[in-house]
């Protein structure tokens, strides 16, 4: 049987492969068969299903940002506007040889380790096909030129341009128009997802903040057809973006840069008003910082420079800065008591340099006052009360007061208020009475907070615009205007429903305004008569001046000097040092600037304040006298 | 026998005047037809697919003519050829297999390139595509069928070498070919079916370990193919926009040159494995179901020559010839539409590039020899 079995049998063999093949036929048949039907069940069945998938994949609709409204100065000058920003892209799928294209992009452009190590790190996660991730965010001129001309050894490598917003005045201008920031998760919830779909970036503090919805503009939508790398290779319909309107402000450029230079390296506020609009003309905090940083992105290491310095570059002492007024109060104090009937402008006292309340061993002190209670200022008036700024006659006059009475005053120019019209998270200060201490301090009023209020010390805190705002009050000889940054706009703004100015401060008569007015020209004008008959500004501003100047000085405490210690400037660190302030209008009789000045821990208001505020005034009317 | 072509007197062929000259040099006239409505069909498709690109698909052009001359040459030489030096062939392309071991080109992590001086560089395991299924038909010539178990493990080991040296590079697709032709030739000499029931017993059991001894990009595949969503972006994204591309072409198609899937570039591979799916985006339905008819027809036409051939030897490389020309169609087509794993296997005579449009075309050109030399 073997033996038969090993002899070939052909037609048997024949026969038996024509078997096999026609089941091979019959079993191709079937996998023909089954590709059909599954091409029938993707092409025909389940055609609408397959159809939408891929217009979704080829079709987006796009949002187009608009651009920002620019903004301006007074002059025209351009505040804020917008620039291209050139972004460095790669296309892993495109680039070939990685490490080496970067070596290659390494000649050409600056590469930071950090970039690097960003850019591997969104490498390496799982993305999308042909996505492209961003490698630099800014290029340079140069850069970009450079990789131009060697665009064509560069496959996977695309620079792909973006209109961000630029602060032309960089640092200077910071404070006063404040910046946009990149659109965060925490802002997601208050911005209309629609509007700003095409939008990276949203006003984050000052006049960008405030008219946002101005600046912002209406968005855009394109309609594209793009290819699976997500670049746009048709549009098929667009409705283009309505770009945000332009908006100028008050501001003054050359005003600001010269209360910039005033105060130097030193740390402070300067915030000036045009008394007839209400305008800011300058609002200047120092030190600053660069807000195009903030657009363009910036090191951790930058970041953290920012945030936790010493010096807090990026708080806005102008508006937010709290700080006794210190003697800035004083003309306010002395038209209380006149309003309130408690003096007059013939009353006078003995300031022999310290004050003590009926039964009580405390000793308030005068600025002028010497071991051994000698010093004071002699019979005293309120003219010479305001010009020497004699602590003792408040002490006395306020020892007479009803601090409610006082503090009711005293809010009708603006103090623990946020007056300004415009302007975002402006703080309110404090204005204590007693129903605030029974609140925050759980205790009644003692007659020595009168003193204290008196002298701008204690409990009472004002920001520099509150002060500017006071001052502006009283060139006005008490009528109101808001301060605002807005002067005007191409078109009625959204924001524009701005509340109305509160009514003029009700007491003092025309006459009375006017003697405390030549009382603080005094301060500035009254010299050459001897130290204790001059104002106490005079030596340090008051000469050569070629316009009259209403002002006042002040010097608020840091720390509580206690009972029988002396303040020793040396002993005390820097930042325990006293503030400077000024705060001044000019011309006095018809007044075109008002403005507060203060230097952190500056020490004398006269002498380091004062001749900042003299600077930015003259900057600001020696023009416009030459004019004349 | 020998001396007398067969062919010649047939009576059919003499009525006609074209065919019989072209039965003179050896072709098969309807065979003939079938290859080049199909490699027609696949032109006019690549065209679009490769964005019109003139260079590209002149490159192409070539290749096919290149092809198209191998099977010409090969139809000429007679099958007794082909028997005496079939084991060459198969010595030749292990040797070749092994240097690719030790000496290959790594493309895409894959070692399966050969690049020797003088010569292209060209992948190995191609020529194993016909050398293995012909040298078991050669084994199995001499040999009684339906096999005894002696020959048929001697032919199951002339299979095994060159399947695992080519799965070890690996690739995947060109073993699963070579297998299944190897197969094919066993299944065709007559394997007895309880043989046939037991392996495949035993390999549904294996397939746990075959698991386990996949790479992982493999096991991805396997995974993605069951679950494409599970990762849109990643392994499944290919499958996702091929399944649209295909769905989305409907009965009629968008149109020549208008497929959006393929020209905005969604469709990955779209002139290599994937090019089905533009055929089914820009042609619809109705054109996959024209190619789908064109394929079956030469599959039919090459079974009918594998029946009529007159030795074991015609037969059995005939067959092999066939179902791998089928396995090609079926596993790309079916990989395209989601039925089975992505595997680099290209659709036979449409897709972009040579290799195995050559090996095709040789095969043809086999099986043409075998059935215009049916004197011998």
């Amino acid at each position: 049987m073997n033996t038969q079995r090993q002899i070939k049998d052909p037609s048997a063999e024949q026969r038996q492969f024509s078997a096999r093949a026609l089941l091979l036929l019959l079993l191709v048949l079937l996998a023909f068969a089954g590709l059909f039907a599954r091409m029938f069940q993707l092409q025909v069945l389940e055609y609408d299903l397959y159809q939408t998938r891929s217009d979704k994949n080829r079709i987006q609709v796009r949002p187009v940002a608009p651009p920002r409204g620019l903004i301006f100065d007074r002059n025209g000058e351009l505040l804020a506007e917008n620039r291209p920003v050139f972004t460095l892209s790669i296309v892993g799928e495109r680039v070939g040889n990685l490490p080496q294209r970067l070596e290659e992009l390494a000649e050409l452009i600056d590469l930071s380790d950090r970039e690097i190590e960003n850019f591997v790190e969104r490498y390496q996660r799982r993305r999308r096909p042909f996505e492209p991730i961003p490698l630099k965010t800014v290029l340079s001129e140069e850069e970009i030129a450079r990789l131009a001309v060697n665009r064509f050894r560069l496959p996977g490598v695309e620079v792909e341009a973006q209109l961000v917003r630029h602060y032309p005045q960089g640092p200077m201008m910071a404070h006063a128009i404040g910046s946009v920031r990149r659109i965060s998760e925490a802002d997601l919830p208050r911005l209309d997802a629609s509007r700003y779909s095409g939008t990276q970036f949203v006003g984050r503090q000052g006049v960008e903040q405030y008219y946002e919805n101005t600046l912002h503009g209406q968005v855009g939508y394109e309609k594209v057809e793009i290819d699976a790398r997500g670049r746009v290779r048709k549009v098929l319909e667009t409705q283009p973006p309505t770009a945000g309107r332009n908006i100028r402000l008050h501001l003054d450029s050359r005003l600001q840069r010269a209360a910039t230079a005033a105060l130097g390296d030193r740390r402070g506020a300067i915030v000036a008003l045009d008394p007839s609009s209400g305008g800011v003309l300058a609002m200047v905090s120092t030190p600053s910082y660069d807000p195009n940083l903030f657009v363009t992105g910036m090191s951790q290491a930058q970041y953290r420079t920012l945030t936790e310095s010493r010096l807090t570059p990026m708080f806005n002492r102008a508006i937010n800065g709290r700080y006794a007024p210190g003697s800035t109060i004083k003309p306010a104090i002395g038209l209380a008591g006149i309003s309130l009937g408690k003096t007059d402008w013939q009353r006078t006292m003995n300031d022999r340099g310290w004050f003590q309340l009926p039964g009580q061993q405390r000793i308030y002190r005068d600025w002028s006052w010497r071991p051994g209670n000698a010093g004071g200022q002699g019979i005293t008036d309120l003219n010479r009360a305001i010009y020497r700024s004699s602590n003792v006659y408040f002490y006395e006059l306020a020892s007479r007061m009803d601090i409610d009475d006082l503090s009711g005053f005293l809010a009708q120019f603006g103090l623990g208020q946020a007056t300004a019209a415009d302007i975002p998270q402006q703080g309110r200060g404090v204005l204590p009475n007693r129903e605030w201490k029974r609140q925050t301090r759980n205790e009644p009023w003692y007659p020595g907070d009168n003193l204290n209020i008196s002298i701008g010390q204690g409990d009472m805190l004002v920001t520099p615009l509150q002060l500017a705002t006071m001052t502006a009050v009283i060139a006005n000889r008490g009528n109101w205007v808001r301060p605002r940054m807005l002067a005007s706009a191409e078109d009625p703004l959204v924001e524009l429903d701005l509340a109305e100015d509160p009514a003029p401060v009700e007491g003092p008569s025309a006459a009375d305004w006017e003697r405390m007015v030549d009382a603080m020209a005094d301060v500035v004008h009254r010299g050459d008569r001897g130290y204790q008959q001059n104002g106490t500004a005079w030596f340090h501003i008051g000469r050569n001046i070629a316009y009259r100047m209403a002002g006042k000085s002040g010097t608020a405490q840091v720390v509580e000097i206690r009972q029988g210690e002396r303040y020793d400037e040396d002993e005390l660190s820097e930042f325990e040092r006293k503030h400077a302030w000024f705060i001044a209008f000019a011309p006095a009789d018809d007044p075109q600037i008002a403005l507060a000045v203060i230097v952190e821990n500056g020490g004398g208001g006269s002498s380091v304040a004062g001749p900042v505020a003299r600077a930015v005034i003259d900057a600001y009317l020696t023009p416009q006298i030459a004019k004349r | 026998m020998s001396s007398q072509d067969f062919v010649r007197s047939l009576p059919q062929w003499n009525r006609l005047g074209g065919p019989r000259r072209l039965v003179r040099v050896h072709l098969d006239p309807w065979l003939l037809l079938l290859l080049l409505s199909v490699i027609g069909f696949g032109l006019v498709v690549l065209y679009s697919a490769l964005e019109q690109n003139q260079a590209a698909f002149n490159t192409q052009l070539m290749r096919l003519g290149l092809a198209l001359v191998v099977m010409l040459v090969a139809a000429q030489l007679e099958p007794r050829f082909f028997l005496r030096w079939s084991p060459w062939f198969y010595v030749l392309g292990i040797g070749l297999l092994v240097l690719v071991l030790f000496m290959g080109v790594s493309v895409k992590g894959a070692q399966r390139w050969l690049d020797l001086p003088g010569l292209p560089r060209f992948q190995p395991s191609e020529l194993l595509k016909l050398a293995v299924p012909m040298t078991i038909a050669w084994y199995l010539n001499d040999r009684p069928l339906p096999p005894r178990f002696r020959y048929l493990c001697v032919a199951l080991l002339i299979l095994a070498l060159p399947s695992m040296l080519i799965a070890m590079q690996p690739d995947l697709g060109t073993a699963i070919l070579v297998t299944a032709a190897g197969l094919t030739v066993i299944f065709l000499a007559g394997l007895q079916w309880r043989w046939i029931l037991g392996a495949g017993a035993v390999a549904m059991a294996a397939l746990p370990a075959l698991w386990m001894a996949m790479h992982d990009y493999q096991r991805q595949r396997v995974l993605t193919l069951f679950d494409p969503e599970r990762d849109p972006l990643g392994a499944g994204w290919n499958i996702i926009q091929s399944k649209t591309a295909i769905g989305s072409g409907g009965l009629t198609g968008k149109g020549l040159f208008q497929g959006t899937q393929s020209h905005l570039d969604f469709l990955p591979e779209s002139q290599t494995d994937f090019i089905i799916a533009v055929v089914a985006e820009e042609l619809g339905l109705i054109g996959i179901s024209v190619l789908l008819l064109l394929y079956l027809l030469i599959i039919a036409r090459c079974l009918y020559i594998a029946t009529h051939a007159p030795s074991t030897f015609g037969r059995l490389v005939a067959g092999a010839v066939t179902l791998t020309f089928f396995v090609y169609v079926f596993v790309n087509i079916a990989m395209v539409a989601g039925l089975l794993p992505v595997v680099g296997v290209p659709l036979p005579l449409i897709s972009y590039g040579g290799t195995s449009a050559i090996t095709l075309l040789a095969g043809f050109g086999i099986l043409m020899s075998i059935h215009t030399h049916r004197g011998w």
